[in-house]
């Protein structure tokens, strides 16, 4: 059963490649073929970063499937937060990175020359490691994206919907008005959950979303992270390995050698990852004999 | 393994001992502080005594209210707005050339200029405000002067508002370009990426969030430069004359508060005299005007302004 889920994508990856200059753009493709088990969300394909010239990550391929949990784990600088941000070219805003090799978002190169990464980031939302609500009213934080981007349905029912979905609303929907910033961590980051829903993306990143809260908190986001893959493909990186075995459904592992240039050691489904690791790193490190 | 073999109680009687260099050290501290407080004190407190004894004599209401400010003369005249007049047009005039410019020149700095163009051009900006104001009064005179004359007005004589407002705008847009400059980098990162992580951009990111973010240290900016502006004598004395005169007008000559005190206590007038008290009733009026300047804005900053820590 998982094996031929991974053939699958597998098989996605060279039908793409196969075809891909003429016709460009896969969107419809995914859609359609019937015996995929899984359509590929995000297609990452030799992405190496540099940092002001110094090597970050090194030819990182990846298909990220649509629609589910995928987990990126491995040691502290192993690149996990510089592989995540570049789905949704954030790492842009850092002076001096330079970047090679394509990411496919449902068959499209966000790397592009004439895609503007404004539109990736609405497309692909982001919810950060320490929770950042602005300070501005709780109602406003939600709405600030939609705002943004021109939305012309109810704002209210937006809000209320978005708030809802990240489970937020019970605990604030008599405060709207009162500033994001009053209220506890862990609230304040499904707030900031609330407001890259809000954008209705296709896809969330998330980076280590609960390494500023306490374990109540974390349960509540992870049972959120398990509710949220039905409607939005997740990318989420995290240290916690038991929290990658709860969440995802397929698991990266990162490692960075002795140069410190992150790679991609292993990606698969991540009870297999956990249970079965196809490669001995993997294994030391599930472990806990280094990282 | 305790450090000490002395009774706990007697450990706490030698600490009171070295507490009281610490306190020595606090109270010189205190001290420092209260220069500036006492001279402030100081100064309110002349500026009070002068100017009552100034009003003792001339009523407050020909003060405030008359058009006519002529106390050198043999025909006296007491009316302060034409000196009011004439600080408020440079003031606000040069602010509306210092505030935007300034504003502008923060947020390109710190949203859209490179390290590399940022780190050559804050310190040309900063430079500017090294400049000393007589030589902006002599750029006035010389060359902001002749040229409106020669090009856009020629009815105008050599002295008039408009250049001085132009030059003092100059030079207050470092006080407001530097430390909004310095309000806006204060944003911290997460927040812009936030911004920019719903699909802001960097527009949206500058208006949105950053701006609101750092408002008060930008309004903070706006009443130091403003109080420059109208503290500012010397660029004006030289560039707008030393004429009081009740106008809006630009193109028109006109003196300022500080101007006039500076002209008369630079002149032979008597000390003691109602002519010489005249600068303090000038002055007082000047420190209230500001003082309610920093008020309004401090009640503005408090309203707009986003906390974020
Ligand atoms: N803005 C930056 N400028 C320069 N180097 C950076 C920058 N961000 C990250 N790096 C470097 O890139 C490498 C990977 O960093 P990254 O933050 O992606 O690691 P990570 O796997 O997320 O680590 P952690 O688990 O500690 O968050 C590290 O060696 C780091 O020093
Ligand atoms: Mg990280």
């Amino acid at each position: 059963m998982i094996d031929s889920a991974s053939e699958g994508i597998m098989d996605k990856g060279t039908e793409q490649e196969s075809n891909s200059p003429e016709v460009g753009f896969a969107l419809d493709d995914s859609k359609e073929s019937p015996d995929e088990m899984e359509a590929v969300a995000i297609n990452i394909d030799a992405l190496s970063l540099w940092y002001s010239g110094v090597q970050a990550i090194e030819n990182v391929s990846l298909q990220i499937p649509d629609s589910q949990v995928t987990a990126l784990i491995g040691p502290s600088g192993c690149g996990k937060s510089t592989l995540l941000r570049c789905i949704n070219r954030m790492n842009e805003l850092i002076p001096g990175v330079t970047l090679e090799g394509q990411i496919k978002i449902h068959g499209e190169n966000i790397y592009e020359k004439d895609v503007d990464p404004v539109a990736v980031r609405r497309n692909v939302g982001m919810v950060f490691q320490k929770p950042n609500p602005f300070p501005k009213s709780i109602y406003e934080n939600v709405a600030f994206g939609a705002r943004i981007n021109g939305y012309k349905g109810n704002m209210d029912e937006l809000v209320r919907s978005s708030l809802e979905q990240a489970a937020l609303w019970d605990e604030v929907s008599d405060k709207l008005r009162e500033s994001g910033l009053a209220l506890s961590g862990g609230q304040q980051q499904r707030l900031c959950i609330a407001r890259a829903i809000a954008v209705r993306p296709e896809v969330i990143l998330m980076d280590e979303p609960c390494s500023a809260l306490d374990p109540i908190a974390t349960q509540r986001i992870e049972d959120l992270i398990r509710e949220l893959r039905n409607t939005f493909t997740i990318v989420i990186v995290t240290h916690n390995m038991q929290q990658a075995a709860r969440v995802s459904d397929k698991t990266a592992f990162m490692l960075a050698g002795e140069e410190r240039i992150g790679r991609l050691v292993e990606f698969s489904p991540t009870q297999e990852l956990f249970t079965n690791p196809s490669d001995s790193r993997t294994e030391d490190y599930i472990t806990g004999r280094f990282g | 393994m305790s450090y000490e073999s002395r009774p706990v109680s007697a450990r706490y009687r030698q600490n009171l001992r070295n507490n009281l260099g610490g306190r020595l050290i606090g109270i010189l501290l205190f001290l420092c502080a209260s220069v500036t407080v006492v001279t402030t004190i100081g100064i309110v407190a002349i500026l009070c005594i002068e100017g009552f004894s100034f009003f003792a004599e001339v009523s407050p209401i020909e003060f405030f209210t008359g058009t006519k400010w002529t106390p050198l003369f043999t025909s006296k005249g007491f009316g302060v707005l034409p000196l009011i007049s004439g600080t408020l047009l440079i003031g606000l005039g040069a602010a509306c050339v210092a505030l935007p410019l300034g504003t502008l020149t923060a947020i390109y700095l710190s949203e859209y200029a490179t390290p590399k163009i940022r780190s050559v051009l804050k310190p040309m900006v900063e430079v500017l405000s090294g400049i000393p104001t007589v030589v902006y009064g002599y750029f006035a005179l010389t060359f902001v002067s002749p040229f409106i004359k020669e090009y856009l007005y020629p009815e105008a004589g050599p002295y008039m508002a408009i250049s001085a407002i132009i030059v003092v705008g100059i030079m207050i847009v470092p006080i407001v370009a530097s430390i909004s400059d310095d309000a806006l980098r204060a944003v911290p990162r997460e927040l812009r990426e936030a911004a920019y992580g719903v699909g802001s951009s960097r527009l949206e990111v500058t208006t949105r969030v950053a701006f609101p973010a750092a408002l008060s240290g930008i309004i903070a900016s706006y009443i130091l430069a403003i109080s420059r502006a109208i503290g500012e004598t010397m660029a004006v004395t030289v560039a707008a004359g030393a004429r009081p005169n009740l106008t809006a007008n630009p193109l028109e000559a006109v003196q300022t508060m500080t101007a006039y005190i500076v002209s008369v206590s630079l002149g032979d007038t008597p000390h003691g005299t109602i002519e010489f008290k005249t600068i303090f009733a000038v002055g007082l009026t000047l420190f209230f005007m500001t003082l309610v300047m920093n008020v309004i804005s401090s009640r503005i900053t408090k309203r707009f302004r986003e906390v974020y820590d």
